[in-house]
């Protein structure tokens, strides 16, 4: 069967701003990225094929330790995030019908049209040494001085999980919104109670929501800057934080690109193994 | 646990209050910052020293309210430029996307679209700084090689508009594809029976059918932009957009003129986002 011209024409053209946008903005700035953090400097303006940034990353401890301490403290959120948000999903999906379900569901919405900026500085404002619960506290008696409750790894998981939320009740509420009650209904029947329910038919249901939630959260956690610089401080050793301060304070392009690559095969890393953990496949993750 | 199936009322009241207490949690700092945009003091904390609308409309230091605040606006002003520009990008070439990945058969469908996909999974931050780096592979060869240096590829509002084209790009594809699928393609071969050449059946039947979407991928597009911090902190230039001003008032410490700005970004966000929920309701029309 053979095409009009002016059809082919017509494909042709569709086809430009995708690989204008695909070569030329994603695809070769990362194989540049790759090359760059795989030379060193000899002399000025001239550079040497080596893995030496990469030996410089696993050699210096801080450096790695930064880089573990971010990916442990991305799985704790993201777990945190899973169990603060499932009994709400479920709330929403299974416990109220009717326009109170719609009003709850946009209500977890809301925060998140706001600029993450303003939300971290919400919480700058509740937490931190003259902010709203430190004077609570004082106020109640709980404690007798003010306490500073920024600057630290707490402050920082709070607001990581608070930035995460969403992301995780909206796939929580799909999934579990599609689980039928007459099967809740029948575990009962058969002598389960609501322990062995939820283990059983509830959570099993659940697995592709739990599984999204938790690739989404991981992903946006392990690359955050703003969250842990402006609620852990100087000592927030965060991994992105290093990156930018490679590339901007120390103008060490070569170092921050191995540091960009190392992040970027760990998140990918996590996206690939969460996929194939729970069966499904990017494509249909987006849809 | 479902409402038909009996539970014990010290359960049902825990399970209630814990939702509430989620709830408070989800509220609670944006209330905080919204409250103390009218706190009559030089610092957003405590005490409250009573109403005052100064940090919106006051004129002099040290109490420079944001409609006086001459670098805040102008940091508004260039958010919104690179977000018209954003946007219209984006929205141009999510249109093409979807007609490419609704419509067309070709090879390595599936490849592309899985590549298409990949600014999702990549972190903001390594998005900027792999943008930035090859742009100066760009100038370095192009002088090398030509002798001419091509200033508009050094960080700045050009690199911004990039960077966020490159992710956003992404999300208008997704957002106008889902409703190029539902589509009736017999509509289109309607028009050309009655004469309409191709290029006519698509602006005159299929653009007038997706326009919820292409609306509701601008203002989703627009906001993104408008709120995006990381990939913007490692490509801008002197013109700062609003997050970045925002951020480095932030670490020096500001007056309530902060809470102001984020009052005010709130409720252009609330507005915008509202419209967009309502614009694309009309989904399940034919």
């Amino acid at each position: 069967m053979s095409t009009p011209p002016q059809i082919r024409l017509g494909l042709l053209l569709l086809f430009a701003p995708i690989v204008f946008w695909l070569a030329l903005l994603v695809i070769l700035p990362h194989v540049d990225m790759l090359l760059i953090s795989l030379r060193v400097r000899v002399a000025p303006r001239e550079y040497a094929t080596s893995l030496a940034n990469y030996a410089e990353f696993f050699t210096e401890p801080l450096y790695w330790n930064t880089f573990a301490r971010t990916a442990i403290m991305s799985v704790t959120a993201t777990v945190m995030t899973l169990l603060i948000a499932f009994p709400v999903s479920y709330y929403i999906a299974k416990m109220v019908r009717g326009r109170s379900k719609t009003f709850l569901f946009l209500l977890c919405l809301t925060p998140f049209w706001v600029s993450e900026l303003v939300r971290t500085f919400g919480w700058m404002i509740l937490l931190r040494e003259t902010g709203i619960v430190s004077s609570l506290l004082l106020w109640s008696g709980l404690t007798d001085a003010r306490v500073e409750l920024l600057y630290n790894d707490a402050a920082i998981m709070v607001g990581l999980v608070y930035t995460s939320m969403l992301f995780m009740v909206v796939p929580l509420v799909t999934t579990l919104d599609s689980l039928d009650d007459s099967l809740v209904e029948a575990g009962y029947d058969l002598g389960g109670n609501s322990f062995t329910v939820m283990r059983h038919i509830v959570i099993p249901h659940a697995m592709p929501g739990i599984a999204s939630g938790s690739i989404v959260v991981f992903m946006l956690t392990l690359g955050n800057y703003l969250t842990p610089k402006l609620l852990g401080g100087k000592d927030s050793l965060w991994f992105t934080d290093q990156i930018y301060t490679q590339f901007i304070t120390r103008f060490n392009w070569e170092l921050g690109s191995a540091f960009g690559f190392l992040l970027l095969v760990l998140s990918s890393a996590i996206v690939w193994i969460g996929l194939k953990l729970s069966g499904q496949t990017l494509s249909a993750t987006v849809r | 646990m479902i409402p038909s199936i009996p539970q014990p009322p010290a359960f049902r009241v825990a399970y209630g209050a814990y939702v509430t207490l989620f709830f408070l949690y989800l509220i609670a700092p944006l209330v905080v910052v919204a409250a103390f945009a009218f706190n009559d003091s030089l610092f957003p904390s405590l005490p409250w020293n009573g109403f005052t609308l100064d940090w919106f409309f006051g004129d002099r230091q040290p109490r420079l309210g944001l409609f006086h605040d001459h670098p805040l606006l102008r940091s508004i002003g260039v958010s919104a430029f690179v977000a018209v520009w954003v946007s219209v990008l984006s929205v141009a070439a999510g249109t093409c996307n979807a007609f490419l990945f609704e419509r067309e058969t070709f090879p390595f469908r599936d490849l592309l679209y899985v590549l298409m996909l990949a600014p999702l999974v990549i972190p903001g931050v390594i998005l900027g700084i792999s943008i930035l780096v090859f742009s100066n592979t760009v100038i370095n060869s192009v002088d090398a090689v030509l002798g001419v240096e091509i200033d508009a590829l050094r960080p700045g509002l050009l690199l911004v508009v990039l960077g966020q084209f490159a992710f956003l790009t992404t999300i208008t594809t997704l957002v106008i594809s889902a409703r190029l699928r539902k589509f009736d393609v017999s509509l289109e071969e309607a028009a050309s029976n009655l004469g309409a050449t191709r290029m006519t059946a698509i602006r005159t039947v299929t653009i007038p059918y997706l326009k919820p979407a292409l609306v509701g991928a601008g203002i989703v597009a627009f906001l993104m932009s408008f709120e995006n911090f990381n990939t913007t902190l490692m490509l801008v230039g002197s013109d700062a957009p609003l997050t970045i001003t925002m951020y480095d008032r932030l670490r020096e410490g500001s007056t309530p003129v902060l809470n102001a700005v984020s009052l005010l970004l709130m409720v252009v966000s609330g507005v915008l986002g509202l419209i967009s929920i309502f614009v694309q309701r009309d989904r399940t029309a034919p």
